[in-house]
């Protein structure tokens, strides 16, 4: 449930889910970010679902604060319909190439780097949002024991494909972009694609992500 | 049929196509991009004939150094800029704000902007170009839009699809009023900053810095300390957030923004002073002022109203 919703600037809603970050919150979040996209409200020309936010972007010119918070506090939401979601699985090479920062999780975490690349690949994900970057998804939850914080410094170009982890999070870099996220490995798929206006991100909020572990052999020959 | 075209001589420092931005893809991590000052756009495409949401080239600092291959064509200039106009093999000092007419050799070598950022190039016409979900607006940093999503560079070629020229010159006798402050909202993370933070960011004066682009513009000043945390959890930004992350310097998402971000939001610039606001240089002086939502809202009408009004004026 929408616990508040307040301006953020004079032309969007911030509608807050409350502070716990969790797979309920956010796929209240997703269903109520589904359903406005349903109900087409004229006026809105953006929303950003995000981990326990949602947020409304409006053309000011159209509509106003006011009149928006009454239509989506008077929207009725289908709670019982389930997410529109799917699986789908990410090859992962862990290859050194790729691996940036494996000698730090190895250190941070206190485990031996096959037993890091064991754990990241025996857990599904889930995806709570997408952005930051075009098509970036942010994928929960890692294991407890397999949580570091960011880069003291982040790198100012992470390798497109990289996939990072941070806390209870994982990352994919859809394209080449300054970045803090520890890095474990690099995936040949294309996870945005700036060609395809009707699908162009392969991953969407609600979908469950498995990380299969592919040789650099097959890494290399993966787009052939 | 002849082509006409543009040939890149000089392309400048950021110059691209931008027209009126592209929505409804937040949740995937693309903001709107399109033109930064959208009032010198509109007068841009006024000034030519055109309808009012065709793509423009947009510059920022030094703009491009085009040579004209083609049929007779209108042009026009706006934004605080200075250029010239090589027509018939001499040299005339260009004026914003008017039309001009070009034939086949002439030359426009747009040589700074003076008091401001960006500048805006439109023709009586229309470019070959691209639209990506329904926009011409490049993105360089996701590599989308017109001009496979990348600024202009030396020596290309800017293709025209369409000419449509008129005989009278038009003009318009804009002029952007010069405004002390720049009105800000409470941001939904205000109550994390100290007393004294919260204070010094509405009184006093902070120095935009070189490091500011179409994605961010980031203030130097005094520090604004944080009293909470200065992280949140990551979430959706909008276009004129002002984020103060953990080294208490201010950076204000301007139209080409990362969607998602996890610093603390002290504040968000009014829709009425975006186009004010993006047009200050770097190492200009900026000061903030804190207005109520009904404000904001009253000078965005108003905002609109001039606008209109200006537009219509122009003959």
């Amino acid at each position: 449930m929408i616990k508040n919703i307040s301006n953020l600037g004079d032309a969007a809603l911030y509608c807050d889910f409350g502070n716990i970050v969790n797979r309920e919150t956010n796929t209240e979040v997703i269903k109520y970010y589904q359903s406005i996209k349903k109900s087409n409200i004229y006026g809105i020309n953006n929303l950003t679902p995000s981990y326990n936010k949602l947020i409304i972007s409006f053309d000011l010119g159209i509509t106003n604060f006011s009149k928006l918070k009454k239509i989506i506090e008077n929207l009725s939401i289908n709670k019982k319909e389930s997410l529109s979601s799917k699986k789908i699985e990410i090859p992962i090479c862990c290859d050194e190439l790729f691996s940036l920062d494996i000698k730090r999780l190895e250190n941070k975490l206190n485990l031996e780097r096959e037993k890091i690349f064991d754990n990241f690949l025996k857990n599904e994900y889930f995806c709570y949002m997408t952005g930051f970057i075009a098509g970036m998804p942010f994928l929960g939850d890692l294991d407890k024991n397999m949580r570091a914080k960011r880069l003291e410094t982040p790198r100012v170009k992470v390798p497109k494909g990289s996939i990072g982890l941070t806390e209870q999070f994982t990352n994919i870099y859809t394209f080449e972009s300054p970045g803090g996220w520890n890095i474990i490995g690099n995936t040949p798929i294309n996870v945005f694609d700036n060609k395809n206006e009707v699908n162009p991100n392969l991953i969407s909020p609600g979908d469950t992500i498995v990380f299969k572990r592919i040789d650099i052999n097959k890494y290399n020959k993966f787009n052939d | 049929m002849t082509k006409n075209y543009f040939e890149v001589i000089r392309a400048g420092i950021n110059t691209t196509f931008q027209d009126a931005g592209r929505s409804n893809l937040y949740h995937i991590g693309v903001p709107f991009s399109g033109a930064m000052d959208n009032r010198n756009y509109l007068i841009a495409n006024n000034l030519v004939n055109n309808d009012l949401n065709l793509p423009v080239i947009e510059f920022a600092y030094q703009g491009p150094l085009l040579k004209y291959r083609g049929k007779k064509i209108n042009i026009a200039i706006t934004g605080d800029v200075f250029f010239n106009l090589k027509i018939d093999g001499k040299v005339y000092e260009g004026k914003s704000y008017e039309s001009y007419e070009i034939n086949n050799g002439d030359e426009i070598d747009i040589l700074s902007t003076n008091k401001s950022v960006y500048g805006y190039f439109a023709i009586s016409g229309e470019f070959n170009l691209k639209y990506q979900w329904g926009s011409c607006s490049t993105n360089t940093r996701a590599n989308i839009g017109a001009n496979n999503g990348k600024k202009f560079s030396d020596g290309q070629k800017i293709e025209i699809s369409k000419i449509s020229t008129f005989q009278i010159k038009k003009r318009s006798d804009y002029t952007k009023k010069v405004i002390e402050k720049i009105r800000v909202i409470k941001g939904t993370n205000y109550d994390y900053f100290s007393k004294e933070g919260v204070h010094n960011f509405f009184n006093k004066v902070f120095t935009v810095s070189k490091l500011s682009d179409r994605m961010g513009m980031r203030l130097e000043g005094p520090k604004i300390e944080n009293n909470v945390d200065t992280n949140i959890k990551s979430e959706g930004l909008v276009k004129g957030v002002i984020q103060i992350p953990a080294d208490g310097n201010p950076i204000i998402m301007l139209s080409d923004h990362g969607t998602i971000g996890g610093y603390p939001k002290i504040g968000v610039v009014i829709s009425a002073d975006y186009d004010q606001l993006v047009q200050l240089k770097s190492g200009s002086h900026i000061k903030f002022q804190e207005v109520e939502l009904s404000d904001a809202e009253t000078l965005f009408s108003l905002y609109q109203m001039e606008t209109k009004n200006i537009l219509s004026q122009i003959k």
